[in-house]
């Protein structure tokens, strides 16, 4: 499917495989002329963009790397980025909202359901007709993932789950969930299982939706389970498992390390859209005579942001690369999540400076793109936790 | 952006069958030519034309006024072609077509608009290669030719076209295709239906619409309304890829590529000349007169 399959070289980053360059191109086309005329009233509204999730679940972008027979689009993960991305770059909550139904929800049942589960709750989300999400952090935990004190109890032949799950992207308008509970707290993190539960459900309940700062036409709230019966056949994976599922410990390729990139490409977008603002006003915007473009203090800036960019985007390529090679990719995904965010936020502040006022206003999209970058340091771990990331896989590389 | 040109005609051995009164020549047509062809068990020739991203701003005549700067500058889909591959998909799709053969003529590089129509749907392509001076200097007549010769090797029943490419806006080569088979035409189209072993086409005329049976086999040409083209979906892209796309020289096909008509010079529009405002209806008489316009 994918030229050099299995031998990945540097060379691919400077060209794409033409299949890859195809789809970038229908999303870039897609994200052009569908998402971004809309995306500022999709921000000011707080709005989830239904009929472009749909239209984009017939594209097979809610579903890239789910196999054919399931009804995805059975791509690589390296083309999941650049959906990701390209669509971000059009509209980043729907960058989100693409990521999180294909990393996170999709991504670990994939890889760690049973055959029954991959039908009932893998096929109905690859059409765009219904989202799903991933309930992992809590009002007391984020970073400290081990820390869930969300419980599963089993009665008879039900799993039982209270406790309340916090900042959950899409739960407003998610129609199931992976939860992440914990069966016996003095396990600590090898006590976490992970569960399916339809939403809506009783014993479920959600909480206000957030008031973002950014990407807010994908909501976020809390995710309260009182009582929340299932069967027992909702477990996702083997009991005491869900760390395992959730993060990444022995076995590589588990969830949060596809996620980091799946965010990486949405950061990317953001980047991306920031620059083309930044880039355009540049050309048309004249002072002193001249378009600013001339004034070396802009165009410094502008070589800054596309030099951060475009760094970003093969540390991300090569994660991708590698994950589909399935070679360890654990530093490198954490790499381009921190490289690609910082260089999100960066590349979007220096957009507004180039803008002056104009991008002070919400005329102009690069207000937008400074709102939505902020996320993308944040969730799907925190820039701190991936200096951490990275530091220890340096430190055992350099074991003695 | 409008391009002046005058030409000349430096030979008048056109084919008796194509119209002498095309008015203004092509310019440095930039896009490969496919004519879709259907048959009526069909198979749907396409018209793939590559052409400059009608999103590209910065167009710039080449110094030596012979054409435009081409070099850097991102091609794509004729997007009145987009419309025809479309509707070819779409007539596949009612199962009122056997196959959906996209065409395009051109360099190398034309490959990658046959797979695009190649993930919109279409079975299989057939790129007619056509490089270097004789690519600058193609034109709708020879694209015409072509076109007509594998019609006729491919025993298609249906060819569709965008009505015009949108760098030359030249509009001739679905009409002259028709005359070198001697095909009826249904030119801008708005909607196309198939009615047993006919073809009843409605037309955007200036005057309105026009609505018109004709025999198959026939030449349709696409004008904008007629349908919205679909963005590639992620397998069809997959699939594309499988999908075989045969080459063929002109030379095979009996067509003498050169041209018969040259370009003199290419320049671009005069500059705007700011307009001025008057106050009155009585000064606006009065700057009319000056100026000798009543």
């Amino acid at each position: 499917m994918v030229v050099g399959h299995g031998v990945r070289c540097l060379s691919q980053l400077a060209e794409l495989p033409e299949l890859h360059q195809m789809m970038r191109q229908t999303c870039r086309d897609y994200a052009q002329k569908e998402l971004a005329p809309i995306a500022a009233q999709l921000d000011k509204d707080h709005r989830f963009p239904a009929k472009q999730v749909q239209e984009l679940g017939a594209m097979g972008v809610m579903a890239v790397e789910v196999p054919e027979s399931l009804g995805g689009a059975g791509m690589d993960y390296l083309a999941y980025c650049l959906a990701v991305e390209e669509l971000s770059r059009g509209c980043a909550s729907t960058g989100v909202i693409v990521s999180v139904n294909n990393s996170l929800y999709l991504g670990p049942i994939l890889k760690f359901g049973t055959e029954e589960q991959k039908k009932q709750w893998i096929t109905p989300f690859t059409t765009g007709e219904k989202v799903g999400c991933f309930a992992l952090s809590e009002p007391g935990n984020g970073s400290d993932a081990g820390a869930a004190s969300t419980l599963a109890q089993r009665e008879g032949d039900e799993w039982v789950l209270n406790g309340t799950k916090a900042w959950i992207t899409n739960c407003w308008d998610a129609s199931a969930t992976v939860v992440f509970a914990t069966t016996d707290k003095s396990l600590k993190h090898k006590g976490i299982s992970a569960f399916l539960v339809p939403m809506p459900h009783p014993g479920l309940s959600l909480g206000k939706k957030e008031d973002k700062l950014g990407i807010r036409a994908s909501s976020t709230a809390n995710i309260i389970l009182e009582d929340c019966r299932i069967p027992l056949g909702n477990m996702l994976g083997e009991r005491g498992m869900g760390f395992k599922i959730a993060m990444r410990f022995s076995i590589p390729q588990q969830t949060l390390d596809s996620g980091r990139l799946g965010i990486a490409a949405q950061a990317l977008g953001i980047a991306q859209a920031a620059l083309d603002c930044a880039a355009d006003y540049a050309h048309k915007r004249t002072a002193f005579g001249a378009p600013i473009g001339k004034l070396q203090a802009i165009q410094f800036k502008l070589a800054d942001m596309a030099l951060a960019t475009e760094s970003a985007r093969l540390l991300t390529w090569r994660a991708a690369m590698l994950r589909d090679a399935k070679k360890p990719f654990t530093k490198e995904a954490a790499m381009a999540k921190l490289a690609a965010s910082e260089a999100a936020t960066f590349v979007s502040h220096q957009a507004i400076q180039v803008l002056g006022g104009m991008g002070y206003v919400t005329d102009m999209p690069a207000e937008r793109h400074y709102r939505d970058a902020r996320i993308t340091e944040i969730y799907e771990g925190t820039s701190e936790i991936q200096r951490l990331v990275i530091a220890n896989n340096i430190l055992k590389e350099y074991q003695q | 952006m409008h391009r002046s040109s005058e030409v000349k005609h430096l030979a008048s051995d056109f084919n008796t069958r194509a119209c002498e009164c095309f008015g203004q020549p092509p310019v440095q047509p930039f896009e490969s030519h496919c004519p879709v062809l259907t048959d009526r068990t069909v198979r749907v020739q396409l018209k793939v034309l590559k052409v400059k991203d009608g999103s590209v701003f910065f167009i710039r005549v080449k110094p030596d006024r012979t054409g435009v700067v081409t070099d850097g500058v991102k091609h794509s889909m004729n997007p009145f072609c987009e419309i025809a591959v479309e509707e070819a998909v779409k007539l596949k799709e009612k199962k009122l077509v056997k196959e959906v053969v996209a065409v395009s003529c051109g360099p190398q590089q034309v490959q990658e608009t046959i797979r695009t129509a190649l993930a919109m749907g279409a079975d299989r392509g057939i790129h007619v290669e056509v490089s270097g001076k004789d690519y600058e200097t193609l034109g709708p007549l020879q694209v015409s030719k072509i076109f007509a010769a594998l019609a006729k090797k491919e025993q298609a029943d249906l060819i569709i076209l965008g009505k015009q490419a949108i760098d030359d806006d030249c509009n001739q080569t679905g009409q002259m295709t028709a005359a070198l088979l001697d095909w009826p035409q249904g030119t801008f189209a708005s909607e196309v239906t198939l009615e047993a072993d006919k073809l009843k086409v409605v037309r955007e005329i200036d005057g309105g619409l026009e609505t018109i049976k004709i025999n198959l086999p026939a030449v349709v040409t696409a004008d904008l309304r007629l349908n919205t083209p679909r963005y590639a979906t992620l397998p069809n892209i997959m699939k594309a890829k499988k999908k075989k796309i045969t080459n063929v020289k002109p030379a095979d096909l009996g067509v003498d590529v050169s041209s018969r008509l040259e370009v003199l010079k290419v320049d671009e529009p005069p500059q705007r000349q700011s307009g001025v405002k008057v106050e009155t209806v009585h000064d606006l008489v009065e700057k009319l007169k000056e100026a000798g316009r009543i």
